[in-house]
């Protein structure tokens, strides 16, 4: 996991590994004054002149400066080598993103995969300054100043020996003692937010139902539960404090009783050493201290650094062959005996021995229920998905021998959960082709019949689409994107569901307009409404992922169950077939 | 500015009100208790001195131990003894405080949410989401820090450096002085780099929400990337935030990082400054100037060093708990507008009343009866009447608007009677959400009339009229809790068997009990293991628990397939029947059988008739109808 992670440092391995040196030059630095001080100390004493003085001034001067100077460019690097690595580490996630297969997307929620980019990201990064500098800075002064302490103190540092031990189990205890109700209280609190938000986001059903006082009295008491835990874990917290006071407060007598005694009696201390004790002790405990927040930081990351490790280490399920085909010649579409499974291990199929052979420019309409599939059939054609068994094959090669750029780029696919990104409306609409200019861009509007409404933005194609296109209608929305699978000029177009809230009306002229414009390519339509695919040349009714039928509509009014009863629901009255419409709110 | 400053005075005064009211006796206790741990805490200087001295004098006159130790020990003794007090107030003050701190959390939290359940749905339609969360999380976040944090780390701050500076002026003015300019150096530091700190950690902040916002989009449509073989583009641009978000980040922590350790080494230098100037002081026969009196000795020198660290600490301390207190005090006055918001007010005196009927005569009952009435007592002369609850909603002349600027319904005249099924038909913002937001009194109208069963909707108590409508929203809202517990939010004080015959009624038995665990299955909030048919069942089943006698339907069955759509409006036209019920409806197929469909348009009734008369009509609904119109 840490070599996963080491990967990411590449450029930034020079101010990594300088981070320490110069922590190191501080460190060292700050142990060296107190001990100079001892020395001026004694000097002062035994009457000093203004000289000497002034000497171990400079000399003082000199070490605060460069231990300044090695704290300073350490915290330079530091800051440079963590968000440098956090930055690579970003690109590195997103990147193996971007070479997920849709069955990796399926793998992790949306959510999930942005928190790892983000929240676990920046974690990683506080806890990498921190085992860069902080986890080499705090033990580092612990040992030079234990060091110092001994070098000056001799006999006098041993109460070090039973006060660090003493202090570092405690801190320890106490971490491991908090760690379990702390973790077992975050959730709590997720939980109480999560209730919040159901409260706000259903007050309607709250006070329709005259819930308030119920609600209230939950909330309560989950509120009061989490007060429970957090008092608890924080009643154990509030030991560091008194604890660290305490060792404090020993070596301080100790310093005051022994080393008074050393001096007058024995002279193995003197006044200067007495006092500089007192610094290297406050110095070796609050390293201590340190040392207890670093590593309560690191356990709290160490989940942060798995859930990105996981997206690290996933590799795409999909990729194309070496020496695969980049060229398709024409819009044929096979499937040979296709079964297929979005899970391995799933015991049932989604889709069972398809048999299906549609020809080039062609018209294709599929309809069913939910769950039969429709969906999963038409993923399969630019390969979003691989086939568990049999073949797939676009003019006549089996897509897993096509290269996928040259395959996605022949088969255009509106999705049925289809979205826009900010931008204008040009811009999206480039996404079919980054190369072509307004003419093309209109045109495949015109077909779309997108330019009636985008004409009527004061900004026409210039209008800005906010992120999820939430400034835009459904209908809209449904109709840009057509316009932007229409701008690939593919050799397979596959419509999923993609008028749905356009009105029976314009989903006629955007078929009429299809079959006039592009006829050579193969269409493949799936609707709710039989009206979409009344006139598409074969209709092909999915039952739970089998095809229940194929043919015309006039055959299979006669012939199929579940498309009469579709076509029947839907055309009740007989004189109107447009009794689905629907009114995009 | 000024305004500002007056603004967080306000609000810190608020909140100590706030926290003296939940803890009178403790919070007390727990400052003393702070008070005196710092004074004791920054007294060892003292002592330090007087050993020293001891030890001077025993240097001098060459003392043996043996009787010099008795003097020695005399300071240690008592010093030992304030230590043990400190620490049993210590130790004390940290428990109360985490007592305190998760304590006042709870009671805050708990008054927010009573009383945000109390506010009109006004406020939640004119609030983001987002926004209200924040309070809980970020605010209460924001002042817990404040509360445990910063207030005892600046309370024990300003203590150590006001008993310090008193014993440093004890001993030594002129050496005071030294560690004051020091100190007044670390204080323009901190200042001057602490303030481009803060700025570019907010420049930070905002490159974080940036990249957030990429990120979320970039990964939402990661599917049509891949369709458009899009993920060079997509890492191109998302190369070009990170870029910018690193640039910010290392900016603002270059700042943040390099704070610590040249404030550590100034604070060195000070110390080098104490010992030197000592030093010169002592050498120079500098005559000293103190509040004792004491001549310049090395007795006074040595406390001095440990003093400039313990200074220098609580000078450093200082900063970013005010950084903490600036955000807390922020987020404290953000829980206190909403705690100011008006809660929904309520002036009805009508009740809904159990009820039996003797001799074609209404009485109240106090045991459950199927019978219900309005319990309705007249002012005038004292007298109470009983009205059969019906149902019969009564629009005279309804004039309404959310803002007074924008009239969003005029005149809207309608009845509904038991039983009858009133459709409305719009586009998006033609009104329809408003009527039935009129009905339940979520919004109170401007002019005009609304009566149910005779009786003004404003006599009645808003707990007895909602109890008496049931409404089924498009967006189904289901609470954590199993299948059961969600079907009785519709009647608490329902059995296990009404609400599995409300379930069957809805259509919805049938797939709860293929459910793992029936209707003991867990449902997270959001019902994500639910599809949303099956969520919208649930629905109609929390409604046939409650039984209503008026029903609203707003857009119940628009985010649904049209097979399911079927099962759903079968358990639907189960519920319906006997009732009145409003309808407001995606589709126009779900609407066709309505007693009455009115056809709204920026607030006006533009037409209103059964389906066969407003399509012979051949107007808006017509054309709505046949396709020919869309409603974006």
């Amino acid at each position: 996991m840490i070599r996963q992670l080491y990967q990411s440092i590449r450029e930034y391995k020079r101010d990594t590994f300088l981070t320490p040196v110069f922590v190191i030059l501080e460190v060292f630095m700050e142990a060296l004054i107190p001990y100079t001080i001892a020395l001026l100390v004694n000097d002062i004493r035994a009457g000093a002149g203004i000289g000497v003085i002034l000497s171990y001034a400079w000399k003082l001067l000199a070490m605060s400066l460069v231990s300044l100077a090695g704290g300073y460019i350490a915290g330079m690097t530091c800051s440079k080598a963590s968000c440098g690595f956090a930055k690579n580490l970003r690109h590195d996630v997103f990147a193996n993103i971007q070479g997920f297969s849709f069955t990796n997307i399926d793998r992790f929620s949306n959510a999930s995969l942005v928190t790892r980019l983000t929240t676990d990201i920046q974690n990683i990064q506080m806890a990498f300054m921190q085992v860069i500098r902080g986890a080499i800075r705090a033990p580092l002064n612990l040992i030079f100043s234990f060091f110092m302490a001994y070098y000056m103190g001799g006999s006098m540092a041993v109460i070090f020996l039973f006060v660090i031990p003493f202090l570092a189990i405690a801190l320890f205890a106490i971490i491991k003692i908090t760690l379990p109700v702390f973790r077992k209280g975050f959730p709590m609190i997720d939980r109480l937010n999560a209730s919040v938000e159901e409260n706000v986001k259903g007050i309607r059903v709250v006070k329709s139902y005259v819930r308030e006082d119920y609600e209230k009295e939950k909330f309560g008491k989950a509120s009061n539960d989490i007060r429970r835990i957090f008092t608890k874990a924080e009643r154990i917290l509030a030991f560091n404090n008194p604890v660290m006071q305490m060792s404090m407060y020993v070596v301080m007598l100790f310093v005051l009783s022994v080393g008074s005694k050393h001096i007058i009696a024995d002279g193995t201390l003197d006044i200067g050493q007495f006092s500089t004790l007192l610094t290297y002790s406050f110095q070796i405990l609050s390293s201590l201290m340190m040392l207890s927040m670093i590593f309560v930081m690191m356990t709290f990351s160490e989940e942060s650094v798995q859930r990105v490790c996981e997206v690290l280490r996933e590799k795409s399920t999909l990729t194309s062959k070496e020496n695969a085909i980049t060229e398709i010649k024409d819009g044929s579409i096979d499937f040979d005996h296709v079964t297929f499974k979005y899970k391995k291990d799933a015991d049932k199929a989604v889709l069972s021995d398809i048999d299906l052979h549609i020809r080039s420019g062609e018209t294709i309409g599929i309809i069913g229920g939910t769950g039969s599939a429709k969906s999963s059939l038409v993923q399969l054609i630019p390969r979003l998905y691989d086939v568990s068994e049999g073949t797939v094959r676009v003019g006549k090669q089996d897509v897993r021998n096509i290269d996928l750029v040259t395959l996605r780029d022949s088969v255009g696919m509106v999705l049925q959960k289809n979205v826009l990104f900010s931008g204008t409306v040009a811009d999206n609409i480039r996404w079919g082709d980054p190369n072509a200019d307004m003419e093309e861009i209109k045109h495949v509007c015109h077909l779309a019949c997108a330019d009636e409404f985008i004409d009527q933005f004061p900004k026409g194609y210039d209008t800005w689409i906010e992120q999820g296109g939430t400034n835009v209608s459904g209908g809209q929305k449904q109709r840009l994107c057509i316009a932007r699978a229409l701008l690939k000029k593919p050799k397979i177009l596959i419509l999923d569901d993609s008028t749905s809230a356009v009105d029976t009306k314009t989903d006629a002229l955007i078929r009429k307009a299809m079959k006039e414009y592009i006829p050579e390519t193969t269409k493949i339509i799936i609707a709710q409404r039989t009206s979409s695919v009344e006139d598409a040349d074969r209709i092909i009714v999915m039952n739970d992922g089998k095809i229940d039928q194929i043919g015309t509509s006039e055959e299979l009014l006669r012939t199929n169950a579940i498309y009469r009863e579709v076509y029947l629901s839907q055309n009740r009255e007989g004189t109107e077939n447009i009794d689905e419409q629907e009114v995009a709110a | 500015m000024k305004n500002r400053t007056a603004g967080m005075l306000d609000t810190v005064k608020r909140l100590i009100r706030y926290m003296f009211r939940f803890y009178p006796v403790m919070l007390p206790v727990i400052i003393i208790f702070i008070l005196a741990n710092a004074v004791i805490s920054s007294l060892p200087s003292i002592f330090q001195q007087n050993v020293v001295a001891v030890l001077e004098e025993a240097w001098g006159t060459g003392a043996s131990w043996e009787t010099v130790q008795p003097a020695v020990m005399h300071f240690v003794y008592i010093l030992a003894g304030l230590y043990a007090v400190s620490l049993i107030l210590g130790f004390a003050y940290n428990q109360l405080m985490a007592i305190f701190t998760q304590g006042f959390l709870d009671k805050i939290r708990r008054e927010m949410f009573e009383h945000m359940e109390s506010l009109p749905i006004r406020y939640f339609d004119t609030h983001k989401r987002g926004d209200i969360m924040s309070h809980y999380t970020n605010d209460v976040d924001a002042m817990r820090q404040m509360i445990s944090q910063a207030f005892p780390q600046l309370l024990i701050s300003a203590i150590t450096i006001v008993s310090i500076l008193c014993i440093m002026c004890y001993y030594s003015i002129p050496m005071a002085i030294v560690i004051l300019l020091g100190a007044a150096v670390t204080i323009t530091i901190t200042k001057k780099i602490g303030g481009k700190s803060a700025k570019y950690f907010m420049a930070q902040q905002k490159a974080v929400a940036r990249t957030e916002g990429v990120v979320e989009e970039m990964i939402n449509g990661q599917k049509v990337v891949k369709v458009f073989n899009h993920e060079m583009q997509i890492q191109q641009e998302f190369d070009q935030v990170n870029e910018e978000l690193f640039e910010a980040a290392y900016e603002a922590n270059r700042y943040s990082n390099t704070l610590m350790p040249i404030l550590n080494n100034v604070n060195y230098i000070v110390y080098v400054m104490v010992a030197v100037m000592g030093g010169v002081f002592l050498g120079l026969n500098f005559p000293n100037l103190s509040v004792s009196g004491l001549p310049f000795s090395i007795a006074v020198i040595v406390p001095f060093l440990g003093m400039s660290r313990q200074f220098a600490g609580s000078i450093q301390q200082i900063s970013p708990q005010i950084n903490s207190t600036v955000m807390g005090i922020a987020g404290a006055s953000r829980i206190f507008a909403l705690l100011d918001e008006q809660p929904e007010t309520d002036e009805g005196y009508v009740e809904l009343v159990n009820a039996t009927e003797k001799n074609g005569v209404l009485e109240e009952a106090h045991e459950k009866t199927g019978l219900w009435a309005w319990k309705h007592p007249h002012q005038a002369d004292g007298t109470i009447t009983y009205t059969p609850l019906k149902g019969n909603i009564q629009f005279y002349d309804v004039d309404f608007s959310y803002n007074p600027d924008k009239v969003i319904l005029h005149n809207i005249t309608l009845y509904g009677k038991p039983g009858q099924k009133i459709a409305f038909v719009g586009a998006t913002g033609a009104g329809k959400t408003t009527i039935t937001n009129l009905i339940n009194r979520f919004y109170d109208i401007a002019d005009g009339k609304i009566r149910y069963d005779g009786i003004n909707i404003n006599k009645i108590k808003k707990s007895s009229l909602r109890k008496s409508l049931g409404i089924i929203l498009q967006d189904t809202v289901l609470f954590t809790g199993t299948v059961m517990d969600n079907i009785r939010y519709g009647r608490l004080d329902a059995t296990d068997e009404e609400c599995i015959a409300a379930a069957k009624l809805a259509g919805a038995d049938g797939f709860i009990r293929h459910l793992p665990q029936g209707y003991n299955t867990m449902l997270a909030g959001d019902g994500s293991s639910l599809s949303q048919g099956q969520c919208q069942l649930l629905a109609i089943a929390r409604c046939a628990v409650a039984d209503p006698p008026v029903m609203i339907m707003d857009e119940a069955t628009s985010s649904i397939d049209t097979r399911t759509e079927q099962i759903v409006q079968a358990g639907m036209d189960r519920l319906m029947n006997g009732r009145t019920v409003f309808v407001i409806a995606h589709r126009l197929s779900t609407v066709k059988n309505s007693n009455v469909i009115i056809v709204l348009d920026h607030g006006h009734i533009i037409e209103r008739g059964t389906h066969d008369e407003l399509i012979a009509a051949k107007g808006q609904y017509y054309q709505l109808y046949t396709g020919a119109f869309e409603l974006e």
